[in-house]
């Protein structure tokens, strides 16, 4: 190891984070923390006021944030729950049946990993189902667009777990929903995590597919809301206010991956490299 | 469903022993269907059948002005197709998710390599590097709006007045930048498996033979992390087809529509009321997603083989 490459390197990695990322989460804390007449015009200066309290009560109050929080929870959480229970019991199926039939159904379930949902259809599906702007139309949007993932990374994890402890417990007299309650959802554990974290990332911080389903009003998440608070003619240039909000939607997910570290690195790589 | 392997080892069947209770093969007793039947349930209903839908819908005249529902044969794409939009969609999109996979895969790569070793220095920064993945694109999009507005922080900070936004050629470039510096992180954790998967007697053969950094980088390791770039290709590209957030945040597609992906596209349309005309370019979208990505996948599996 050359000496160049010794020293030059830690250099080289804390100057690529304090431009990459240092930057812009700079400026995001130091914004929301200005009074509007300093934040019209963006930039690094450090606040000449502080008043990050009074930023960060508006941002609540005027973004239904607390109502947008319990929105996202409500959309969010239930989605997560089916797309691993439903995703469970498929894996299973698909990772321990072998005909054409089961391939052939295991090919169409994984095949949500590439093709891009018809978010245009769903509407019209939803309103004639009753189901456009309401929750449980959000719920079955989500976990049939993240089905694919879930199945996906089970299926293979299934696969690698021995059959023999599955047949133990069936000479014991266990019937099938047993073993799958009692035996294999349990040894899901850690792709769940990783199973989890990748559908909240998308689910947490989605926009797009929230704007054709939920609309906005009484039900818009917290995505939702961030855009009509940074898209508000009135707010145009708040930018205190957007980057105030944009800290508090961020904490949950950040606050989740400090939990979760080590399980949710090792789970989306070892999905991945097959 | 007679041909359903047996797959009890411990107890070969013995000849004329019961395969199965009553007359179900084992495999239908052990791991029945109806486990499957509500995930594929929901997906059929939910993800399989719009998208049918939309191969009916952008031949009709579906729309906010009108009640019913007529048949209008190729009246939407002739339109799409006739006032620009469709090819400058196509175009548009291509031209994003190629820059995009480049981006968020060059990132990841150089990161990976950087934060190879496994100290507590190189942990650190990995979590610093994942951080854009779970800050919100729409947030991002707003971040690197603030930072990139003619009046933002980066002019600010150079003296300089460049509308980077502004620019109907090179903003594109720039909102692929933003796209690759959100998702590189997840880009850098799959290198890092793939290279901690490089069994180490491989590097070490290759420094006794007298191969330099280089020499191993491009003989040994690239080869060897051909199954992580198989799928952080597929996964960058497909993505980033489907982007809508940070465009939304940071141009809206403008300048003069020069960012306008599909999603972009279907929104505003769709914000007008003109719902068969959005769903006809949704249908496009499908087409392309799939005309690229079954030579992608079939391509990259081949490669992995012949490395």
């Amino acid at each position: 190891m050359t000496p160049v490459w010794r020293y030059g390197r830690p250099a080289l990695v804390l100057l690529l984070a304090g431009l990459a990322v240092g930057v812009p989460l700079w400026l995001v804390a130091v914004t929301s923390a200005k009074p509007q007449a300093e934040a019209i015009r963006p930039n690094l200066d450090p606040p000449g006021h502080w008043q990050p309290a009074a930023n960060y009560a508006d941002a609540v109050s005027e973004g239904e944030m607390l109502r947008g929080l319990l929105n996202s929870l409500l959309v969010v959480v239930p989605s997560v729950v089916l797309v691993l229970i439903l995703g469970a019991g498929a894996a299973w199926v698909f990772a321990r049946r072998k005909s054409r039939l089961v391939s052939a159904a295991y090919a169409v379930c994984i095949s949500g990993l590439l093709l891009p949902p018809a978010v245009i259809t769903i509407v019209m599906e939803l309103r004639q189902l009753g189901l456009a702007n309401s929750r449980p139309g959000m719920i079955a949007v989500y976990t049939g667009m993240y089905l694919s993932t879930s199945i996906f990374f089970m299926t293979g994890f299934i696969r690698a777990i021995p059959l023999e402890l599955e047949e133990a417990a069936r000479m014991d007299g266990a019937t099938p929903s047993r073993i799958f309650w009692r035996i294999v959802l349990p040894l899901l554990r850690p792709v769940v995590a990783t199973a989890t974290i990748m559908v909240m990332l998308y689910a947490w911080s989605d926009v797009f597919y929230a704007f054709f389903v939920l609309g906005g009003g009484d039900r818009a998440t917290l995505p939702l809301n961030l855009y009509q608070v940074a898209s508000a003619q009135l707010y145009l240039e708040n930018w205190h206010l957007v980057f105030a909000y944009v800290v508090v939607m961020s904490l949950p997910m950040v606050a989740v991956f400090l939990v979760g570290q080590r399980k949710i690195v090792s789970g989306i790589t070892s999905g991945a490299v097959k | 469903m007679a041909d359903t392997v047996v797959r009890t080892r411990r107890q070969p069947a013995a000849p004329g022993a019961p395969k199965g209770v009553g007359r179900l093969p084992r495999a239908a007793v052990h791991h029945p269907w109806w486990f499957a039947l509500p995930a594929i349930a929901v997906f059929a209903g939910f993800f399989l059948v719009p998208n049918l839908l939309n191969f009916y819908y952008p031949f009709t005249d579906w729309s906010s002005y009108h009640a019913d529902i007529a048949f209008t044969g190729l009246d939407n794409l002739r339109t799409i197709a006739e006032d620009g939009s469709l090819l400058r969609a196509i175009r548009t999109t291509l031209v994003y998710a190629l820059l995009a996979a480049v981006f968020q895969n060059g990132f990841g790569l150089v990161l990976a390599l950087l934060l190879e070793d496994d100290s507590r220095f190189n942990r650190f920064f990995r979590a610093v590097f994942f951080l854009p993945v779970l800050i919100s694109a729409l947030a991002t999009g707003y971040v690197f709006r603030a930072l990139l507005d003619q009046d933002g922080a980066v002019n600010s900070v150079l003296g300089t007045d460049v509308p980077w936004l502004g620019s109907t050629t090179w903003t594109l470039v720039i909102v692929t930048l933003i796209h690759g510096w959100k998702w590189m992180g997840l880009s850098m954790l799959i290198y890092l498996a793939g290279l901690k998967g490089i069994p180490h007697d491989m590097l070490e053969a290759a420094r006794i033979d007298g191969a330099g950094p280089w020499r191993t980088f491009w003989s040994v390791r690239w080869p060897m992390l051909a199954p992580a770039v198989t799928f952080n290709v597929t996964t960058a590209l497909i993505g980033s087809m489907n982007t809508f957030d940070i465009v939304q945040a940071t141009t809206g597609g403008g300048p003069a529509a020069s960012t306008e992906v599909f999603n972009i596209y279907m929104f505003r349309i769709f914000g007008q009321g003109l719902y068969a005309q959005a769903s006809a370019m949704s249908l496009v979208l499908f087409l392309v997603v799939v005309a690229v990505a079954i030579p992608l996948v079939v391509g990259l599996r081949r490669r992995e083989q012949m490395l």
